[in-house]
This record gives C-alpha cells, structure tokens and sequence, in this order.
C-alpha cells in the first residue's frame, strides 16, 4: 500500500501511512505538516505502534495538537490540528 | 467487540508463555542441560517484552533525532546503558562476567558506520527488527532474513575477494598458525580477522586508568563512571542543548529570551530524561536484565563444570556443529546477529555449502541445530516476547511489507549483516554491551553508528521529500 495524501475537505487533508514502518509514518507528518496552514487540520492513519511515540513527542515539541487519537485492530487514526 | 479482541489477544499471550514453559519444563524433564538454554530462554522472553513496551529501537535513537527532532530513543538506550553498566559493574567486581572485550580500532568505527545506516534503511536496528517481527510486521521478518543470509555468506566469501586482501593481512593471518581445518587464506572476513582485527589492542576504560576490570575501583570507577556514566552523560547535554533546550524553553519559559538559571536547564534536563516514562521504564528493566543474565549464565557453568555450552550440547548428544575447538557461540549475554548467522549457516551446510572452514563459523562459534543452540532461543523467545506485549496492549497486527519497504529492508539488512560481521557485533553486542562493559570499542562502534544514521536520515530526507511532492502535486491547498 503506497501512501496516501488528499484534501478531504476546507482545512482537513488526510494523510495515509498505513503498511509504512520507521522512519516513514514520521517523517511524511513532519513534511505534511509542513505544508498545511495553522488551524487546518490533519487526519493521520498509521498502523506501526513504535511511530506513535515518536509522533506523540513531535507534536509536543512542535505544539501542534492531538485533537482525535483512536487505536483500533493495530490501525492509529489521529487528527492533528497544526498551532503554527 | 473490544473486549472479544481482547480476550482473544490475552488467551493468545497466555498460550505463548505456556509454550515456552512447557519447553523449558519437558526439556529440563529429558536432560537437565536444558536448563542452560532455557535460562537463555526466559531472558530472551523479558527483553522482547521490554523492547516492545518501551519501543526500544536503536535505529530510531538517532534517526529520530536528526529526522524529526525527537530524543526520547537516546535517553531510553543511555538509561538502559547506564543500569546495564552499573549492574555489570557489580558482576565484574564478583568475579561473574561472561564479557570478553574486542579489539578497539578503526574497523568499529566503519563498521558501525556501514551498520548505521543499514538501520535506518531497514527501518529497525537488529533488535528492533526481532521485536517488530514480534509484533508480526512482515518487513521486519525480510530484514531478518537479510541480516542473517549476508552474514552468513559474507564470512565465506574467498575466490575473487581474496584479491582485496592487503598482503600484510594475509601473511599475518598466516603466521597465527590456525588449525588446518580453517583456510584462513580463502576468505576475506578470515583475513581481515586474524590479519588485522586480531592484532588491535583490547582496551576497557580500567585498564586504561591503571586499574584490573575485576576490582571494585576498576569496575565501578573505571569501566562504569569514566566508562558509561561520564560519556553518556556528556552525550545527553549535547542532545539537549542541541534539540530539546529551544524547544522546553519556548513551551515552559517563554518569557526568557536570555539567560535561564542552572536550576532552569538542570529541570529541563530532567524533562527530557523523563519526557517518556515507556522508553525510561524499559531501559530501566532492560539494563537490570542484561546485567543479571551474565550472573545466571556464569552461576550455570560453574554448576556444570563447563566454559562454554559446547561441552553440554556434545553431553547431550549433538556434537554436529561445534566448532573445531569443541565450542558453540555462547555468549553469556544478550545478543542478536551471530546467531542470526548461524541459523542459514546450518541451512546452508545441510545444502552442501562447505562453511566450517572458516573463523567464524568453524574456529569459534559452530553452526549448530538451531533447535539447539542457546542464543537462538534467546532470540526466538524475544519475538515471543515481544508478542506477548503486542499482544497485551492490542498492538499486534500480521502486515505483509510493500515492495518498497521489502527493498529497503534487504538493502538495509544486507548493509547490517556487513557491518556485525566487521564490527564483531551489532547495535547490541557491538555498541550497547561493550560500552556498558567499559569497552572502548563499543563507543567506536557508537560513533560510526551515529553517523551511518545522518546519512540514512539524509537519503530518507530526500527520498520521502520527492514521493510527498508528487503526491501533493494535485493538492488544492
């Protein structure tokens, strides 16, 4: 599964990692999020566990904000609203 | 549903710890040698669990790093290294150290380099591929694969590659007067280790200082505060002056644009440290449980009268695969690529390919049945392990790897199984044993794994840059 980025609607873009192992899951948010505006928001699906500390910890860092985190059947599905 | 999955999940981890129990306990039944491998066995299980609980991941130490700006994988490994260091400092001072340090020269160095960005490639180090196999990630099976096929070749490799050997390796290798069943003059990894590695001088930090790595002072003070707690300290403040200071101070002292107080950087510090409870609890268990493994397998061959497990193995019946000198790879702690090695070194044996004529299979470290040969349970039961834990927290899931990570993940294997071999060892039995044990080359080997992962970063830098590129390129933003 090759990875996924679209628009799904005004301020909210998908971005899909799933199948992708590290470093790739964190790595396309970092770039994605670069590109985004502050206050759109990204909705994130994953489904390798050791991105989502990595991930956690880049936000935190950065300051953007988990709104959404769901962990279902080994699949991650966070949204992610970039601060600045 | 939840709950289904769940209790599906805890009945499985249940039946695979039953599995090793019954193992342990129908084997111990039949001969009590067993209980050698078993005490492999049951250490092998604990690191599993630890690496997946703490997604303890070498190659995403310094990946995270330089990709994405993320510590918290060197804090946990410094952590893991310093309990590790303290606790073998205590199994040195006793007398119970299986460790044997390596020659220290610049070939760790390379090596690591070579290893470093073979991790990053392959998306997990070598014990990081185990416990993602653990959590039934397909890439993290073909980086096995990889790491153990190249291995495995690699020491045999002569004919042409014999062409590559400097003259001075050979004639030295010569001159050690090896047992006529290793041709140490067919093979370039032969020469490399008998014409050059062997001739580096062994150094730990104690040594170094004056003292005996067997003394309290040489333990503790030596090999494990100028060895481990000293660099590793040193270490840390450069990552967090470099990647964690602007970022703590923004979200915790915005006001100070100047200078802060000690007290300020001395709890930022301290966040950092702490800024993942996960990665510092495993580190935590995991340096206590490497320690404590050389304890129980030193405590096991005084009980057996044995130095190495090839005396039991040939006790028990199976003399196929020990080495010229009688041995088998037993390296009395943990590690992960020798054994990887020997496995598709039996395959290949069995197949007809003659490999015991070499150093590393035939004069030190054997190719026996994998069914039992003690570092292999150690690793199989850590992908048991680290199954138990995925599965515990919902977190297993068979994938089946793309194309592209399946190419990434032989490259990358390929590249590690290249780099142990030169370095001795990998990112465990290279880098995180020899610097908890005060082994100067573990920190070369360090040095060169760093920065094997800047240039992987590098390359995956680019590579995700133009894939995202051409992605977005029908992105209306």
């Amino acid at each position: 599964m090759a990875m996924k980025f679209e628009k799904k609607s005004d301020g909210v873009y998908l971005l899909d990692c799933k199948g992708y192992v590290c470093p790739h899951p964190q790595i396309y948010t970092k770039k994605a999020l670069e590109k985004l505006k502050p206050g759109d928001v990204l909705e994130l699906v994953f489904d390798n566990a050791s991105s989502s500390e990595t991930i956690t910890a880049m936000m935190d860092a950065a300051g953007h904000e988990i709104v959404e985190q769901k962990h279902e059947g080994g699949q991650y599905i966070w949204k992610i609203r970039k601060v600045a | 549903m939840e709950d289904a999955v769940n209790a599906k999940n805890r009945r499985w981890a249940l039946g695979i710890i039953g599995f090793f129990a019954l193992v342990s306990v129908a084997t111990y039944a039949y001969s009590e040698y067993y209980l050698y491998l078993s005490a492999y066995l049951w250490f092998g299980l604990i690191y599993g669990m630890c690496l997946q609980y703490g997604r303890f991941c070498f190659a995403s130490a310094f990946r995270d790093l330089f990709a994405v700006g993320v510590p918290r994988m060197v804090v946990g490994i410094m952590i893991a290294t310093v309990l590790f260091g303290l606790v073998s400092a205590f199994v040195s001072a006793t007398g119970m150290s299986t460790f044997h340090a390596a020659p220290t020269g610049v070939h760790a160095t390379i090596a690591g380099l070579i290893f470093g960005v073979g991790m990053v490639f392959a998306g997990g180090c070598a014990s990081g591929s185990l416990y993602k196999a653990g959590e039934g990630k397909g890439v993290a099976m073909i980086v096995i694969l990889s790491i153990s096929v190249t291995q495995a070749i690699f020491v045999d490799i002569g004919g042409w590659f014999n062409k590559l050997v400097p003259d001075a390796w050979r004639a030295s290798a010569i001159a050690k007067k090896l047992p006529p069943s290793v041709t140490v003059t067919d093979g370039w990894v032969d020469q490399y280790l008998a014409g050059y590695v062997w001739n580096q001088p062994i150094r730990k930090f104690s040594k170094l200082l004056g003292m005996t790595d067997t003394s309290l002072s040489g333990a503790f003070i030596g090999d494990f505060l100028v060895g481990v707690v000293i660099p590793a300290t040193i270490l840390l403040l450069i990552v967090y002056f470099f990647w964690y200071r602007k970022g703590y101070r923004k979200k915790h002292h915005p006001g100070a644009a100047g200078a802060t107080s000690l007290r300020q950087e001395a709890t930022g510090y301290w966040t950092m440290i702490m800024s993942s409870k996960r990665t510092a609890i495993a580190g935590l268990v995991l340096g206590i449980a490497c320690g404590l493994q050389m304890f129980v397998i030193e405590g096991l061959r005084i009980k057996y009268g044995v130095k190495n497990a090839g005396p039991l193995l040939s006790k028990m019946g199976f003399d196929f695969g020990l080495s010229v000198k009688g041995t088998v790879f037993d390296p009395g702690y943990w590690y992960v690529t020798t054994q990887e090695a020997q496995w598709v070194g039996w395959i290949l044996q069995k197949l007809g390919w003659d490999n015991m004529d070499n150093i590393f299979f035939g004069l030190n470290n054997g190719i026996p049945n994998p069914a039992i040969n003690p570092a292999d349970w150690m690793s199989l039961a850590l992908i048991g392990g680290a199954a138990v834990m995925a599965l515990l927290q919902n977190e297993f899931k068979w994938s089946k790897p793309t194309w592209e990570l399946a190419t990434w993940a032989i490259i990358g294997g390929a590249l590690m199984g290249i780099g142990s071999r030169l370095g001795l060892g990998c990112n465990v039995g290279a880098f995180f044993v020899r610097v908890a044990m005060g082994d100067t080359s573990g920190w070369l080997f360090g040095i060169g794994m760093i920065g094997g992962a800047y240039i992987g970063v590098k390359f995956f830098n680019w590579w995700t840059e133009r894939k995202l590129a051409k992605e977005m390129a029908s992105v209306q933003f």
